[in-house]
């Protein structure tokens, strides 16, 4: 392997790491004031996703679409609490589980509806399409560079508000000891309408920032909310700076494995053996990360200290 | 008391209506011509068995598992990766099913268990997902486009499950033993263990029962008779994809359970009948189902309590 293609797959690792932090930090924070499973925050990944590549294909302008689907995605997620998730609170988790993946349904299929089957794609502004070269050893996509940068702000302003400001000091409070924050005069159910609003708009952010590269497609948040779920596990539920990490490590673990591990495998057994097997083991190695991560600490990496 | 008399003769009567439509449905619909229909009854019968296996866990057990179809998945893989290098050994590939499946549940149940709540759910989650991509990835057996089995199993002695109404009778006989199997282990002491551990696991422990055990012993044993209705599923299509365990099959397994009644013997098995009735009814309509499906859903969670069996008990005491 060449200090190039490392490189290259390094940022690849940490840009998987970032998006799937967005998609995560909403989750954790539900699930761990509320202590409720949300099966459908993939769907709002996907909303904002369709939301984004539709406006950027009408108006031609993937800033002005941007700036439109921030808020219209934080205003479904606000509109889905509502109606439906706060029905849910006092359910077993059982209810939980089915309602939002009810909700799933509901969400694919008008997707199908609206947008049509094959999914909607779009190409970058020119402004942003270009390469640039990292330190004379390869060339790397700007826009990649962006949404490392997109997230890694995101992240620390995340960390400011959750760490630094007055709502954020409820949140932590929230997801320590939710009873005692409501004994001492907090309106909970309106706290957590906006977290809840808020984990969504992130959601959908993850998924406007991919839609360029990838594509708006039905049942793209299946796929990356079962991998949140794995980082959310490994971070502990309720941390924002245990998502982060776990992001990082999961999204590394993830992208390194698919590109080097039949290398790897190479030196211990023969190469055939090496380029069959390591396809399957790299699907599983994030999984196995987390059996492993589990097996010594059940409550995850950084769980919230007073539950 | 007089209620639950009343209640238990028209769950018997619900009962025997279905086992004779069960053992005459070849008949009839040989008779009515319309070889689709067995089909469908004999994928209810399939699903029936996975989800009366879901039911021991989840209703019973209160291990809300968000990963059975992974057990459908190794079940009908097991037919169809030793089919691929010409093994058409029932035995065999029995064999495999059973041990593949219970390693797996043992594994994975091993590390589950130790957890509760939104984390079990997650995590079986997680581990059913991971087989899922491993298969995704196998390009020799397929990836993502699946195998055709061009030959089903085949018994020395027993059933030739070549003919489509042997296969539906083998699908019956096994679901029959699926639900004695469970019902024998529900009224056991171990059983009690199982569903005390449901309702107050703490308690049970200080009372100094490793309940631990007993659960592990409860999730293996659900697995592997999942992975036989696999088994008997990938000898049914004579195909066999990573699509049949995508974790919305898991999502359907547990709305059938729910919907008919969790924790309830039969439930289980109306609750197969009806989810896939209502699939085929929607589908027929409109390409969109998904969306009155999933409506209903939310409908039955937020409205609906106890599922089917709770409202045919219900029916049967006389209130709305």
């Amino acid at each position: 392997m060449d200090g190039g293609l490392f490189l290259i797959q390094l940022l690849n690792g940490i840009q998987l790491g970032v998006l799937l932090f967005l998609v995560a930090a909403g989750l954790t924070l539900v699930f761990g004031i509320m202590d409720f499973v949300n099966l459908a925050h993939g769907a709002l990944y996907m909303v904002g996703a369709f939301f984004c590549a539709w406006l950027t294909l009408n108006y031609d302008s993937f800033l002005l679409a941007l700036i439109i689907s921030v808020p219209a995605v934080f205003i479904v997620g606000y509109a889905l609490e509502l109606l439906v998730i706060r029905h849910l609170y006092h359910r077993d988790h059982l209810d939980q589980v089915l309602a939002t993946f009810g909700m799933i349904l509901i969400f694919d299929t008008l997707a199908h509806l609206i947008w049509g089957p094959a999914g909607l794609t779009f190409t970058l502004p020119d402004a942003v399409n270009g390469h640039v070269s990292l330190f004379g050893l390869t060339d790397f996509p700007v826009y990649r560079l962006l949404i490392i940068a997109a997230g890694l702000l995101v992240a620390l302003g995340l960390y400011l508000v959750i760490g630094r400001t007055r709502v954020g000091m409820l949140v932590r409070a929230g997801a320590s000891n939710r009873v005692m924050v409501g004994a001492l005069g907090v309106d909970v159910a309106k706290l957590f309408r906006y977290v809840f609003a808020a984990g969504a708009m992130l959601a959908g952010m993850a998924g406007m920032i991919i839609a360029p590269i990838t594509e708006a497609r039905i049942g793209m948040g299946n796929d990356i909310l079962i991998i949140a779920f794995v980082v959310i596990i490994i971070g502990g539920i309720g941390s924002i700076r245990g998502a982060f990490i776990a992001s990082l490590i999961v999204g590394l673990i993830d992208t390194m494995g698919r590109s080097f591990l039949d290398d790897l495998l190479k030196l211990i057994i023969s190469n055939q053996a090496a380029e069959t097997s390591a396809p399957a083991i790299s699907a599983m190695l994030v999984y196995i990360l987390m059996a492993a991560i589990l097996y010594f600490r059940p409550q995850g990496l950084f769980p919230p200290k007073v539950r | 008391m007089k209620d639950s008399l009343r209640r238990l003769s028209l769950n018997g009567w619900v009962m025997l209506v279905s086992i004779v439509l069960l053992a005459l449905a070849p008949t009839i619909t040989t008779w009515m011509d319309d070889p689709f229909l067995l089909d469908l009854i004999m994928r209810m019968v399939i699903l029936s068995i996975a989800a009366v296996s879901l039911n021991l866990i989840l209703g019973y057990g209160g291990m809300i598992s968000f990963g059975h179809a992974a057990y459908i998945g190794i079940g009908a893989y097991s037919v169809g990766i030793p089919a691929y290098y010409e093994i058409h050994s029932g035995l065999f590939q029995l064999g495999v099913t059973v041990v593949v499946c219970a390693l797996f549940a043992f594994i994975t149940g091993y590390i589950c268990l130790r957890t509760k709540g939104v984390y079990f759910i997650m995590i079986t989650l997680a581990f059913a997902q991971m087989i899922f991509f491993a298969l995704v990835s196998i390009e020799e057996y397929g990836g993502d486009d699946g195998l055709v089995i061009y030959q089903r199993s085949t018994f020395e002695f027993g059933p030739d499950l070549g003919s489509d109404i042997s296969l539906y009778y083998t699908c019956v006989v096994v679901l029959t033993l699926a639900l004695l199997i469970v019902h024998k282990i529900v009224n056991s002491r171990f059983g009690l263990v199982i569903r005390g551990s449901a309702g107050n696991d703490a308690r049970l422990m200080s009372l100094g029962i490793p309940t631990f055990r007993y659960r592990l012993v409860c999730y293996v044993i659900a697995g592997v008779i999942c992975g036989v209705a696999g088994w008997l599923l990938g000898n049914f299509t004579n195909f066999i994809s990573p699509e049949m365990m995508d974790w919305t099959r898991s999502g359907e397994l547990i709305f059938m359970v729910v919907l008919g009644g969790a924790g309830s013997l039969f439930g289980p098995v109306l609750g197969a009948v009806a989810y896939l009735t209502i699939e085929e009814v929607l589908s027929g309509i409109t390409i969109y189902w998904q969306l009155p499906f999933g409506i209903l859903l939310v409908l039955v969670v937020l409205f609906g309590k106890g599922g089917l069996t709770g409202l045919i008990a219900k029916i049967g005491r006389g209130d709305k």
